[in-house]
């Protein structure tokens, strides 16, 4: 009866799995950059296949005179939430007024807080991204910032209102995986607000392990836009992803603490 | 009338509004933002606000990014 339960339990909570962001749900926990990829067209096959209902954009000051493509037309869908990113901003001044721009330009009060002066290893300000989180959120906008793997900060940032905290697994487009792995669990185990793994997830191994160590969302790129076959890395993704929070939801068992094994056969009973 | 966009020096009669320069230059109204020495300008008053001889302004479009 108790495994009925539990199996019943299980389904319920699978089918009712949705992630909350700020009173927005969404199905899918895989959310998709759109930098670097070969084409539009490529692009807009990768976010369909990825099945992502949140992508993240830039800004780039226009050239007058140079006629520009229309990257919006396709990503602007009614199922996706747009996600515009403050990239190149230096500090939280700037950050405040990227995001003003970025309303306006992209029609929504959701935004990548991203501050990283710093061009070599691009590792979020966190001074300047807590200072920038406070001011948005007092201006009415849905903040997630991008930050390091950082407990106590991320404890911070939810205080001060932000809707998610988005610490780095790795540097932005290494594919180096959850090299901050220990930082994110304890991120994860404490935090008020959904955590969103972001930056340096490289294979759909890495998204599927952030997933099941408990993470609500992972947020991948490179990998994707860059792979040999960027729609069917979408794809990868997408399915790495599901199956790392179904493993979450499922129970992952213990792990020994040493090299020794455990059976899971029975040993004896057999030949004597 | 001279000011600047993006850093670059332009040139349009006198009175011009943001409009006048989104218009002289194509720029769509969806997925563009556009500042005046730093105050963020709302395509809703494009047509009012008049731009003065050495404004500084910045106009930015959507482009792909993570």
């Amino acid at each position: 009866m108790d495994d009925v339960f539990s199996i019943v339990s299980f389904y319920f909570r699978k089918m009712n799995d949705k992630l909350i962001i700020a009173g927005k749900e969404f199905s899918s926990r895989l959310f998709l950059g759109t930098g670097k990829f070969s084409s539009n067209s490529v692009m807009e096959q990768a976010i369909t296949a990825s099945g992502t209902e949140m992508v993240t954009l830039a800004m780039k000051r226009v050239s007058l005179g140079n006629a520009e493509d229309d990257m919006l037309a396709h990503v602007a869908k009614p199922h996706i939430q747009l996600l515009p990113n403050t990239s190149g901003v230096r500090n939280a001044e700037e950050a405040v007024f990227a995001a003003k721009m970025a309303r306006e330009a992209f029609g929504t009060n959701w935004l990548k807080l991203e501050i990283h002066p710093d061009p070599r290893y691009l590792l979020p300000d966190p001074v300047e991204t807590l200072k920038a989180t406070e001011i948005l959120v007092k201006e009415g906008f849905v903040v997630l910032p991008y930050c390091q793997a950082d407990p106590v900060l991320c404890k911070r940032l939810a205080e001060a209102g932000a809707a998610t905290v988005m610490p780095l697994a790795a540097p932005i487009g290494s594919n180096r995986g959850l090299v901050t792995l220990d930082f994110l669990k304890a991120i994860i185990e404490e935090s008020s607000v959904p955590v969103v793994v972001d930056a340096g997830i490289g294979a759909p191994s890495h998204a599927a392990q952030a997933m099941e160590i408990g993470a609500s969302a992972v947020l991948v790129n490179t990998a994707i836009s860059v792979a040999a076959d960027p729609v069917a890395m979408a794809e990868a993704f997408k399915e790495a992803t599901a199956a790392g929070r179904k493993a979450y939801l499922a129970g992952l068992g213990a792990q020994s603490s040493d090299f020794s094994a455990v059976a899971s056969s029975p040993l004896t009973s057999f030949l004597n | 009338m001279r000011f600047k966009v993006n850093d670059e020096p332009v040139e349009l009669p006198e009175g011009s509004s943001i409009d006048d320069l989104a218009k002289a230059n194509n720029l769509p109204e969806k997925g563009v933002a556009i500042a005046v020495n730093n105050e963020m300008v709302p395509l809703s008053q494009w047509k009012g606000k008049v731009i003065a001889e050495g404004d500084d302004i910045i106009i930015i479009r959507a482009v792909c990014g993570g």
